[in-house]
């Protein structure tokens, strides 16, 4: 007998292409392993997932077959070199892009995205690396943009949009001077706290972030690193794009790497170190001489 | 003596920056209204017998009514970081096709609605344009419209004026309404002044206070943000060249009421003194910021120019210079207040 030991996403992702293992099959022994700590992998399903996801511009082919899968109060890591599709999967996941091949599937179920809208309906956000955020508005505008509160006669609730915002902040011990406050007067930490708010305002359950802390003084750097922990306490799967190994080492529970747009490497944080994950971002599983102080705990 | 005078400026180096900044969004929201104050000084003590009397009021109200329609329509293209340059060439489409309707035999209800008529499809047709066709520039497609429309009116009206329209056409653009007299003069409140104060509060509550004029505003700050919050920017485009095509159909039905006629070339280069208006009332070129009341007080403080000037009879091409000139003072400023207000 056959004893492969997978990851749960990973087996999920097989179950999928039976045909690649039917002649295995009864010869082969599933062992699933639960992504993060002590949860029963029976109960778990991923809220997120993708199989195989092929996405070409034009002649380019920007990502190959790519698996992807996200749990419940999970974060995780994605890293890769510049090109190599990282950006490209969020946008798929979150709806901005289609995939030309692949599939889609939010809490097991199959899913189609035509535009953000459709993927925020579900409880999909995303913090764009750019922020997407309007300098000229206010904070609570901000947040609930392309969502006002409403009065009768399609009028914008002001009173209940700055009401709500304060509250969403507070439960998100995020400080401001006023949420009346435009956004370009705001530090770079305070947009992205912003746009991390407007990502949360309505019961998210998944949120996607790309390089949230790329932009930012190294003491607002802690404050967002932070912030995403607390989204994991609230329940909310996170998807983190870094290229910062601090970055990744500090709240993630598991790290994927993406290489020339294919699935390279992955490994729940525990298992991995430092050096091997920028081996993966580079291109190579060679042990790279391993040192101690890699090791996270 | 030199004690008291540390004491009284030692909080200023920390206080007066605090004190600028928080001066900015009120110069920003009413300062067009200290300059019109200004400037209506200077011209009441340059013609104290004339300027103040309600009929030279009332006068320079209905003189920049045809401009104030056509400047909130441009404002509101040049909010989401666009233009508009046909509605010069729309507002004469619009009053020739009215002229040339009324010529035929139509009721004048129906001779009333063309102009706006024309105004709103001719609006659609740019806002279609620039977002179905892809455009690289509204200035593109507002271009193609520019020559369109003007061409257009000429071919209607075989390229000379109609004169002539029944009384109801002309309400908006000419009644006045007896109001009393006050001292020795006969108050007459020109009706399209009242409709220029009525479009004016429709559009700040448009503007401020409804979800798709929120999302203007949006767009014009960051169109992208707009697109990954989930809302349709071509939709609004449409909707904001749609509107503001309109706007320049109504200014069309004002200056045809006001002239009592219809003539192709009627408002050649009023897309400018539009752009102008929005311009010195505070909007920013990049979108995203301006208000309903600068874009007010820009169109007035144009009319004051051109008002002050007839009145001490200078030479009108010296409107222009200083008209020029004011634009370039405008936009200076909001360039320095910029560099104070904004972080970065």
């Amino acid at each position: 007998m056959i004893v492969i030991k997978i990851g749960h996403h990973v087996a999920t992702a097989l179950a999928s292409k039976r045909s690649m293992w039917g002649d295995l099959e009864g010869g082969v022994h599933l062992t699933i392993a639960a992504p993060t700590g002590d949860r029963s992998p029976a109960l778990e399903q991923p809220i997120l997932e993708a199989h195989g996801i092929t996405k070409y511009f034009g002649a380019v082919t920007a990502l190959r077959g790519v698996d992807f899968a996200l749990y419940r109060n999970e974060v995780v890591g994605v890293v890769g070199d510049n090109g190599a599709g990282k950006s490209t999967l969020m946008k798929i996941l979150s709806g901005l892009y289609a995939p030309s091949q692949g599939q889609l599937l939010f809490e097991g179920r199959p899913v189609r995205f035509h535009s953000p809208r459709d993927a925020r309906n579900l409880g999909i956000e995303m913090v764009y690396q750019d922020l997407a955020l309007a300098e000229n508005m206010n904070i609570a505008e901000n947040i609930f943009l392309g969502r006002e509160p409403r009065r009768r006669f399609r009028l914008v609730d002001h009173r209940a949009s700055r009401e709500q915002a304060q509250q969403h902040l507070d439960n998100l011990r995020i400080h401001v001077k006023s949420v009346e406050q435009k956004v370009g007067e705001l530090s770079g930490g305070q947009r992205q706290a912003v746009a991390i708010a407007r990502a949360t305002a309505f019961k998210a359950k998944v949120v996607i972030m790309d390089e949230p802390t790329a932009a930012l003084a190294v003491k607002e750097v802690g404050k967002v690193l932070d912030l995403i922990k607390g989204l994991k306490q609230r329940g909310i799967g996170v998807v983190l794009i870094s290229h910062r190994m601090d970055d990744i080492f500090y709240v993630c529970d598991r790290v994927m790497a993406l290489f020339h747009g294919a699935n390279f490497a992955e490994a729940p944080l525990k298992q991995t170190s430092r050096s091997q994950v920028i081996g993966w971002i580079m291109g190579t599983k060679e042990s790279p001489g391993e040192l101690a102080y890699d090791r996270v705990q | 003596m030199t004690a008291s005078n540390d004491t009284a400026s030692e909080p200023a180096p920390q206080d007066r920056p605090g004190l600028r900044v928080r001066l900015i969004p009120v110069l920003d929201r009413y300062g067009i209204l200290l300059v019109i104050f200004v400037m209506s000084l200077v011209l009441y003590a340059l013609q104290p017998e004339v300027f103040l009397t309600w009929r030279n009021v009332a006068n320079i109200f209905k003189q920049t009514a045809v401009n104030s329609m056509l400047a909130i329509g441009m404002f509101l293209a040049i909010l989401t970081a666009g233009i508009d340059l046909s509605v010069g060439s729309v507002l004469a489409l619009a009053m020739m096709a009215l002229a040339v309707a009324n010529a035929d035999g139509w009721a004048w209800p129906v001779v009333l609605l063309l102009g706006p008529l024309v105004g709103l499809m001719a609006g659609f047709v740019n806002g279609v344009g620039i977002t179905k066709l892809r455009m690289p520039h509204p200035f593109i497609m507002t271009l193609g419209m520019l020559f369109m429309a003007r061409g257009l009116a000429n071919l209607i009206s075989g390229g000379v004026p109609y004169t002539g329209l029944p009384d109801p056409v002309r309400f908006l653009g000419s009644a006045q309404i007896y109001l009393g007299e006050w001292g020795a003069e006969r108050i007459n409140l020109p009706v399209a002044l009242i409709v220029t104060v009525a479009v004016y509060c429709a559009f700040w509550v448009f503007l401020e206070h409804t979800v798709l004029g929120r999302r203007i505003y949006a767009i014009g700050g960051n169109p992208q943000a707009a697109r990954v919050s989930g809302i349709s920017v071509d939709r609004v485009l449409i909707i904001v060249y749609t509107l503001c095509g309109l706007m320049a159909g109504f200014g069309g039905l004002i200056m045809a009421g006001r002239t009592n006629s219809g003539f192709p070339n009627a408002g050649v280069g009023a897309e400018l003194e539009a752009i102008a208006a929005v311009i010195i009332g505070g909007a920013s070129f990049f979108g995203g910021r301006g208000t309903v009341l600068g874009v007010f007080g820009g169109v007035i403080v144009m009319g004051l120019i051109s008002n002050g000037l007839n009145l001490n009879n200078v030479s009108v091409f010296w409107q222009q210079i200083l008209i020029g000139l004011i634009i370039v003072i405008a936009v200076f400023l909001d360039v320095l207040r910029r560099q104070v207000g904004t972080r970065r």
